[in-house]
């Protein structure tokens, strides 16, 4: 008996889920970040997993290409968020609001 | 017994596991002892001498010490990151050891390969992984120690080894062209055969700057001279273990020395030809040399214990004496056995100690130039060493790679023949 | 109940586990070692799915470099929040119960459905994914977004490089 491919999905959702919940709820501006690399990760469980589905490489290489952009992004992130502290002094996410209506 | 045969894998697997922590346990001891005695003798002083005979019961009093050393504990900033910082670089150091293969794969108990405990497929991507974590160790332990010098260190020392960590692993792709394979076993396999009948074809001959490259990159990696910077004693104190004591200490000074062995592993793997000998087969005298050298090592121990040994040196080098004719012995007797025609096993046997021979032949040469350079070196300065890392050794890193692709197209279009 | 069902419920577990750790910690740094457990229990799952390549580049790019990079902004940037994540009152006494009921129904849909069957419970077929054929469709069919990464990675360097730079 293997494990069936709806196991992996529903973990991905859980993963996601927990992510989003991170995303809305979190005030520090690098734990913010850390729960969209949580919700990458998860994206990237949904495609292996299908990609074992249907037994293509496709999903993999989309996978690769998934890791290689999110590394990308937590560079360039990362270095806005150390401008941010620099700038104001704070790491809240609230206190980020000079574009605020 | 029914349960030994059902679950072979299993059984086997502890059993290697277990050996194999025991072996690298005081492996590790006596690298630390080997390392203090051939610094001594380069800076013409003789090392540990008293402890035992010619100090090799040092590193049993120096683990003891460590054992029973008061554990300060300082007021750190997080108790959970502080204590799990050496745990982390123990433990990742001891997993990397676990995919070397230390023989032919032909020795087999049960019908599992019993000189390595896991072969996988990607074994050499595995290896950079676990390489790759292990700067975690540094890093947490670093900061979580709530002080300066140790902050520093961590810091100059993570830096340092993700900026190496690059020409690494780039100096080595050029060897995975000239294979094909990411697993050990057949890039081992890949390096038999003699070019002009005796010169090996180990993947020194045509890769030798990607050798020089993985070799410095390797020694900033592990934090040994001449990169030690962040933690020299006279810079940092002791750079991002300044406030750790005994045990963790350690754990932290054992993970150093593992992640020596491995990357000198790594380096005998992919370049020096792995288990294999570097005299071709048909030269039979070889099979005995293994078994000559233990014996020629047991007759000097014999004459330093008649000569100069007095008092219980004396009797410790005698056993000592007495261990190394006996194991010369018991490993010449399969070679002789094996050459005039006698049960497989004790081919295998054969086969297993002459990989293992080798193997520990070729580390113990590697670890000794790292030795070597510890006691000659004078150390780089940060801005000296991270722009060597970058502006010297990428760059020939990837000329490296780019040289060497070029040439493996060239012959794949040449064709075959 | 055999290895590869234990090994997936553990490691699952361990992975759901971090990313609640995730959302409960009050250091910046717990929470990011428990990302990178969940990205360890991550690459494992990957394996146990057969793709040895993408679990080796996970650990090595994701967790090995990524996280080592949070960790250093976070430990640069040593202005420890404290952390109390303020869930208001509707969120927690409504919000959470229907999330968790929402949830139950798409995993219902997952385990039941007539579409997800074909595919969820197919054979396993008998060999991981090839390193080779992966590494032969990136470089063939793949080749173009894969030279886009490449100049997507140095794009991201000098702006990482130009942002972080001190004003002089």
């Amino acid at each position: 008996m293997i494990v069936p491919v709806s196991y992996y999905l529903v973990l991905s959702a859980i993963l996601f889920g927990l992510g989003v919940v991170a995303f809305v709820f979190k005030r520090n501006v690098i734990t913010v970040f850390m729960s969209i690399e949580l919700m990458l990760n998860a994206v990237n469980l949904a495609f292996v997993a299908f990609a074992r589905a249907h037994n293509q490489l496709d999903g993999l290489v989309f996978v690769f290409f998934v890791i290689v952009v999110a590394a990308a992004e937590a560079a360039v992130g990362l270095a806005i968020i150390i401008m941010l502290a620099r700038n104001r002094e704070s790491l809240n996410v609230e206190r980020v609001n000079l574009l605020k209506f | 017994m029914e349960f030994i045969s059902q679950h072979p894998v299993l059984v086997v697997s502890i059993v290697k596991i277990a050996v194999l922590l025991f072996v690298v346990m005081t492996a590790l001891a006596y690298l630390t002892w080997l390392e203090r005695k051939v610094i001594a003798h380069i800076q013409a002083r003789w090392g540990p001498y008293y402890v035992g005979a010619h100090g090799l019961l040092q590193p049993l009093a120096d683990g003891l010490k460590f054992l029973f050393k008061e554990d300060v504990t300082p007021p750190v900033s997080d108790r959970l990151v502080y204590t799990l910082a050496p745990f982390l670089a123990l433990s990742l150091a001891l997993t990397a050891i676990a995919l070397i293969p230390f023989g032919p794969p032909s020795v087999t108990v049960l019908g599992q390969p019993v000189l390595v405990v896991a072969n996988i497929n990607i074994g050499f991507l595995f290896l950079f992984a676990i390489t790759s974590m292990g700067v975690y160790g540094v890093a947490l332990a670093g900061w979580s120690s709530n002080s300066k010098y140790p902050l520093m260190g961590g810091l100059r020392s993570s830096a340092q080894m993700i900026s190496y960590e690059v020409s690494l692993t780039i100096s080595v792709v050029g060897v995975l062209l000239l294979a094909g394979t990411l697993n050990f076993n057949d890039l081992i396999a890949g390096q038999s055969g003699y070019y002009l009948h005796f010169i090996p074809r180990w993947h020194i001959f045509p890769q030798i700057i990607g050798f020089l490259c993985y070799l410095t990159a390797a020694i900033a990696e592990t934090n040994r001279i001449p990169f030690d910077l962040p933690e020299a004693e006279t810079e940092l104190v002791a750079g991002f273990h300044t406030e750790y004591s005994s045990f963790k200490f350690a754990m932290f000074f054992m993970a150093e020395y593992a992640n020596m062995i491995t990357v000198s592993c790594l380096a005998t793997i992919l370049f020096l030809g792995g288990w294999l000998s570097p005299f071709p087969d048909s030269w039979k005298w070889q099979l005995f040399l293994p078994g000559v050298g233990l014996v020629a090592l047991g007759i000097y121990c014999l004459v330093d214990t008649v000569t100069t040994m007095r008092g219980i040196a004396r009797l410790q080098f005698a056993v000592v004496t007495l261990l190394c004719l006996g194991g010369g012995l018991l490993v010449l007797a399969p070679a002789a056995a094996s050459l005039h025609g006698a049960a497989p096993w004790i081919a295998t046997v054969n086969a297993g100690i002459q990989g293992v021979f080798w193997f520990t032949t070729k580390i113990l040469a590697i670890l000794f130039f790292y030795i070597w350079m510890r006691g000659t070196l004078p150390r780089f300065r940060y801005d000296q060493l991270m722009s060597f890392g970058w502006k010297l050794l990428l760059p020939v890193s990837l000329a490296n790679l780019v040289v060497t692709s070029a040439v493996v197209l060239y012959f794949m279009m040449k064709g075959p023949g | 109940m055999n290895l590869p069902f234990i090994l997936f419920f553990v490691f699952a577990l361990l992975a759901v586990a971090g990313a609640v750790m995730l959302i409960l910690a009050r250091e910046p740094i717990h929470s990011a070692l428990a990302l990178i457990l969940v990205m360890i229990s991550l690459a494992v799952i990957y394996l146990l799915l057969g793709a040895e390549f993408i679990a080796a580049v996970q650990i090595i790019v994701y967790a090995g470099a990524v996280m080592v990079l949070f960790v250093f902004v976070i430990m640069l940037l040593n202005m420890g929040l404290e952390e109390r994540t303020d869930f208001s009152k509707l969120a927690k006494y409504a919000g959470m119960p229907l999330g968790f009921v929402l949830l139950l129904e798409i995993a219902h849909w997952m385990f039941h459905s007539q579409i997800g069957a074909a595919i969820a419970n197919g054979p396993e077929p008998a060999t991981a994914f090839s390193t080779v054929e992966l590494s032969k469709q990136l470089f063939r069919p793949y080749l173009l977004p894969f030279e886009a990464t490449s100049i997507l990675i140095l794009i991201a360097i000098l702006g990482a490089l130009v942002l972080a730079r001190k004003e002089e």
